[in-house]
């Protein structure tokens, strides 16, 4: 049956049924400040009890006051059916057929009354109904994979998107395109790179920061550059495709191994860390490699699948005065690898030296990666990397905390035995690892110095 | 219909208009009675903007009020806006439009100004509460229904103005009213919303804005549309502005305080006249506006006498190359030579319309420049016509473009020009706004301009464009925080008037004084023992007149006067020297009064010492007058000339005059 109350709870409610008033119905409400005429509306699941939403007929939504309704009259029914119009997506010989699988998160989507919040839309009639330039630049078909906000991906979802992958290109797409929210795509874009190795087409992650519900949204911008980039690029690698300024100029594509959410709101929030972007991408001009190396798109089909995941593995973040207990409760818990993001060049401080040793008797991997981001772990430098190293603690180069987080849970899914998990994960799959660090590879730009001041001001940002 | 008519022949556009104006019964607005406005149905209501005094913006914690120069700017931001579904499931007309003017917005930043949040790269944070207690302050005295609970609203603008593409805005009270002199004037609601950007420059595809007022604390009240005359109307626009600033808490100076007004005629539609900055413009611009709906009514009785069935009607074009035509407009060839496309169009049956009056200068020709200025982009000069009021085609050439068009006498001849991609949608906008004139009068948005006519801005948006803001949790306005505002309210602007009338303080001063808010000052001042009559003049007439002379000091405040009556009070001066001192505390409003007194050579004096030279003087009238008639009162008004300035201060004017007038008998 319909809820005819959606989202009203306790004394709200109740109003709501002692006047015989439904949500959609247009209403004349009696209070102690005056008459309100509007239509009822649907209320947040999390908001109180004790206000009713209107729609008045200027188009506003305003709130009443349970406690100052004397009278309400329901005097006619107006239910809206919130719908992007769905039109065929249409097909075009010469244009590339791409893939779109959803996860969630708001590349396209449409509001949510009950929780206030926006709900994906996704079909390709929708999509093209929502960003009909889309159909200028690729044949798209969708399928929705999942439908989780992009804090409850993990490896399930990372498994079975890889088999999904896997069984697309087997079919023969031309690209692939994975809508996912912003928040950890980064880490499902690191396990997608271990997990289909050596792809034969571009498989392009890509979210927006401002949801699709608003005229300034990134997401149709982003959609159709990740779709340009599925369709014709010549990078066939696992890449994220996100803003590069927070400007409607161009698109960043990231390595799947070396991107990271740099801020909780910009655009342009998406950053190669230790290294340049792939490329930019944008629809006057195509794709504009930046790195000169990279896996180029293939006709054959074979691409390695391996989708493995054990699930018994950490990140420790290192603070000052961290009690060794941290990692005593890990190992207690059956936890098998370690990922420890150290200070500096990578260390920890001595009370954690004993746990230390503890885990790595009881066969736990752990690897050092450091939480300045940039640089590598160097741990001959001083003493304690030295300690650390002799107690077991492997460091991991210039690996992301998050990146080797992920890896070492697809190697754990694959071995248990230490010099083959040593070994696969120094081995780099795609720059997780690099050899070097290039000097444009760290850029963070000073505000208020006068050079830096000059160059924003010269450039979009 | 043998005798073919040419196009163009002896037809005069000029003549045409003023026929069509006279047809229609246009009048000036001095010449204008009630009956005229009766006769028309003019209809019009407002939406009052006003920019609220904090310290703080409205969603974020950059300042308010703080302003730069157009090219001080340290980054810049671009971006395209597309149009989003409403919650009620619609796109909304104003939105599509902007969407096909494909325009590139650049914002220009200034890091004083501007933070993340403005340019959308960050949520907002919590409502301003200072700003919401003012608009809250504001509301009760309109007498509206407060809500429960406050909910940001997203409305939708798409031309960049706000670079998230909507206005965070919601009501706080519904259904209030004003007084005024015969009658009320119902609110629909007041709002509180952030301010927009400025715009820098808009040219073609490319406009940009700067973002320092961007998200400033507004509110906006919306009046019924109950002003049945201009008069009516500017009366309320200053009712709700003296209201407003009687809080103390609102902006005052350039931009601080906005008019939208909605102007109807009968069987007109609700335009909107947006950005009247002076309430002495809505009258001439409300005025026009409402005669040109009702040209536009006339301009739609006589197509549907010409094509009974609008929906047959086809408008026909053809590209042309004005040299291998031997063009002679030069226009047409200036344009062809950029580059542009030169487009001949043929619109049937509207012979005559093109030059059809609709405001004062101007005539349905205007009606479709200016869309194709806004929503093709293609700046003006763009259009002429065989009728064009300016730059009319020639003979000449209307018959060849006529012959190429296969049209008849009836139909009107056009040339458009453009650059190549704009041009389909310029075709668009003319046939849109041409079958639009079938139905009379097009809801959409116009730009004032200051000689009282208006141009096209944009389709006017409808509730459509409105969704929920799901970044912002709704605030609950419970019944204690209410009555606690309403304790602490001012006086109403309509209890003001008639205070002002008891204290017979004169009615052509009541505006300045109400405008800057100064009666309690005034009350101040009656407090201590000063007759409010002089006072009320002080300002409404010496202070004003002092305004229009010298710059303001920035140190001077309307309460500097309360000082002044004090200090008079104390010393036993007279208060009529104030009007000597005003101009000097006006200017150096930190100068000691005594100094004050030494700089207008003020020097204290009994009535006896000013009476004594009385003798004197009159021998001296007697010298020099050259009146023939030598009535008492002339000698009496000279020596109290001669004697006044002295007098002021030491004794009533009044008083010395009579006694003056004793002594001469």
């Amino acid at each position: 049956m319909e809820d005819i109350f959606q989202g009203y709870k306790g004394r709200a409610l109740e109003v709501l049924k002692k006047f015989n008033v439904r949500v959609w119905g247009k209403a004349i409400i009696d209070t102690s400040r005056g008459e309100f005429q509007g239509t009822v509306l649907p209320r947040a699941e999390n908001d109180d009890d004790t206000h009713i939403v209107l729609k008045i007929a200027t188009g506003y939504n305003i709130g009443i006051d349970i406690f100052t309704i004397k009278s309400m009259k329901e005097v006619g029914y107006y239910k809206a059916t919130y719908k992007i119009p769905e039109k065929e997506f249409p097909y075009t010989p010469n244009l590339p057929n791409v893939k779109l699988l959803g996860t969630g998160g708001t590349i396209a989507s449409r509001l949510d009354y009950r929780t206030g919040a926006v709900i994906p839309a996704f079909s390709p009639g929708e999509l093209y109904g929502a960003v009909p330039e889309l159909a200028d630049i690729c044949n798209l078909t969708t399928e929705k994979l999942f439908a989780v906000f992009s804090e409850n991906m993990g490896p399930e979802q990372y498994k079975a998107l890889a088999v999904a992958i896997g069984k697309e290109i087997e079919n023969g797409i031309d690209g692939i395109i994975i809508g996912h929210g912003t928040d950890t795509l980064s880490h499902t874009a690191a396990a997608l790179t271990f997990m289909v190795q050596n792809p034969p087409v571009p498989i392009v992650l890509v979210g927006s920061q401002r949801s699709s519900d608003r005229p300034s949204s990134d997401a149709a911008l982003n959609l159709m550059h990740a779709a340009y980039t599925a369709g014709h690029s010549d990078i066939a690698e696992v890449m994220v495709c996100m803003f590069g300024p927070t400007s409607d100029e161009y698109g960043f594509l990231h390595r799947g191994t070396r991107v990271r959410k740099m801020h909780s709101s910009y655009r342009s929030t998406f950053r190669t860390i230790g290294d340049t972007p792939l490329a930019t991408v944008n629809l006057k001009d195509g794709i504009k490699p930046i790195k000169e190396t990279y896996n180029h798109r293939r006709k054959d089909r074979k691409v390695k699948v391996l989708p493995y995941f054990e699930e018994k593995v950490s990140i420790v973040y290192y603070y000052p005065n961290m009690q060794p207990d941290i990692i005593d409760s890990l190992v207690d818990n059956g936890y098998r690898g370690i990922i420890i993001a150290g200070t500096g060049l990578g260390h920890v401080n001595k009370p954690l030296y004993s746990a230390i040793e503890r885990a790595k008797k009881k066969g736990v991997h752990m690897f050092m990666t450091v939480q300045t981001l940039w640089g590598y772990a160097h741990m001959y430098v001083y003493d304690t990397g030295r300690d650390l190293m002799a107690k077991g603690i492997i460091p991991a180069e210039n690996m992301l905390p998050e990146t080797a987080y992920i890896k070492l849970g697809w190697v754990l899914g694959q071995t248990d035995d230490p010099e083959e998990v040593k070994r696969l994960m120094l081995t780099p799959i795609n720059d997780e690892i690099t050899l070097r660090e290039p000097y444009n590879g760290y850029l963070i730009y000073q505000g208020g110095v006068p050079e830096v001041e000059e160059f924003i001001r010269k450039f979009r940002k | 219909m043998t005798q073919k008519k040419t196009p163009g022949k002896h037809f005069d556009p000029h003549k045409n208009y003023r026929d069509t104006m006279k047809a229609i019964g246009y009048v000036p607005r001095a010449k204008a009675t009630q009956s005229d406005y009766d006769r028309i149905g003019f209809k019009s209501g407002l939406e009052v903007h006003q920019q609220l005094k904090t310290k703080q913006k409205l969603f974020c914690r950059c300042p308010a009020g703080v302003y730069h120069g157009d090219n001080d700017y340290h980054a810049e931001i671009i971006r395209h806006m597309r149009p989003t579904l409403s919650e009620m499931g619609e796109y909304d007309g104003t939105a599509l439009m902007e969407f096909k003017t494909r325009k590139e917005i650049t914002y220009r930043i200034n890091n004083k100004t501007t933070c993340t949040y403005e340019i959308d790269d960050t949520p907002p944070f919590p409502i301003n509460r200072e700003a919401l207690e003012i608009a809250l302050e504001i509301s009760l005295l309109c007498k509206l229904n407060i809500v429960g609970e406050v909910h940001i609203t997203r409305k939708q603008y798409l031309d960049g103005s706000i670079p998230t593409g909507f206005q965070r805005t919601a009501i706080l009270g519904v259904e209030g009213e004003i007084q005024l002199k015969n009658k009320k004037v119902g609110l629909i609601q007041l709002s509180i919303e952030e301010d927009a950007c400025r715009e820098i420059s808009d040219i073609g595809h490319k406009r940009i804005y700067k973002t320092d007022r961007l998200g400033m604390p507004l509110i906006e009240t919306v009046t019924h549309p109950q002003c049945l005359n201009p008069d009516e109307l500017r009366e309320a626009a200053d009712y709700i502005r003296f209201l407003n600033r009687s809080t103390g808490k609102v902006r005052t100076g350039i931009g601080a305080a906005r008019q939208d007004t909605n102007v109807s005629c009968e069987g007109g539609t609700r335009v909107e006249i947006k950005g009247v900055s002076h309430n002495k413009w809505l009258p001439e611009l409300s005025h026009n506006e409402c005669f040109r709906q009702w040209a536009l009514l006339h301009i739609k009785k006589l197509l549907l006498e010409r094509v009974p069935d609008p929906q047959k009607w086809e408008m026909r074009h053809a590209e042309v190359d004005p040299y291998s035509l031997s063009l002679e407009h030069a226009n047409a060839i200036g344009f062809a030579e950029k580059g542009y496309k030169v487009v001949a169009i043929a619109l049937p049956e509207f012979h005559g319309i093109l030059s059809h009056f609709t405001q004062p200068g101007k005539c349905f020709t205007n009606e479709l420049s200016d869309r194709l200025k806004v929503i093709a982009c293609i700046e003006r000069p763009n259009i002429t016509s065989d009728e064009d009021l300016n730059d009319p085609l020639s003979e000449n050439d209307a018959t060849k473009l006529a012959a190429l068009l296969k049209a008849s006498p009836n139909d009107a001849i056009a040339l458009i020009w453009g650059p190549d991609e704009d041009i389909p949608t310029a075709l668009e906008t003319i046939d849109e706004r041409c079958r639009m004139a079938f139905d009379g009068v097009p809801r959409e948005t116009r730009r004032p301009l200051p000689d009282g006519t208006t141009l096209f801005e944009r389709v006017l948006p409808g509730a459509d464009r409105m969704y929920p803001d799901t970044d912002s949790a709704p605030i609950p306005l419970d019944e204690k925080y209410i009555e606690k505002l309403r304790e602490g309210l001012p006086v109403d602007i309509w209890t003001r008037y008639q205070q002002l009338a008891q204290m017979q303080i004169p009615e052509d001063s009541h505006a300045y004084i109400l405008r800057r808010n100064l009666v309690p000052v005034i009350e101040e001042i009656v407090a201590l023992g000063f007759p409010p009559r002089f006072v009320g003049a002080l300002f409404g007439h010496r202070l004003k007149r002092i305004e229009g002379k010298y710059p303001m000091h920035n140190d001077f405040t309307y309460h500097k006067l309360v000082d002044l009556f004090r200090f008079l009070k104390d010393n036993k001066i007279h208060h009529s020297l104030a009007k000597l001192m005003l101009p000097v505390i006006y200017q150096h409003p930190n100068m000691d009064f005594n100094s004050v007194l030494t700089s207008i050579n003020f020097k204290r004096r009994t009535a006896d010492e000013l009476l004594a030279p009385v003798d004197y003087l009159v021998e001296k009238f007697k010298e020099i007058k050259i009146a023939k008639k030598d009535r008492p009162e002339n000698v009496v008004n000279w020596v109290m000339g001669q004697l006044h300035k002295q007098a002021l201060g030491n004794i009533d004017p009044a008083e010395l005059y009579s006694r003056i007038k004793e002594r001469i008998g």
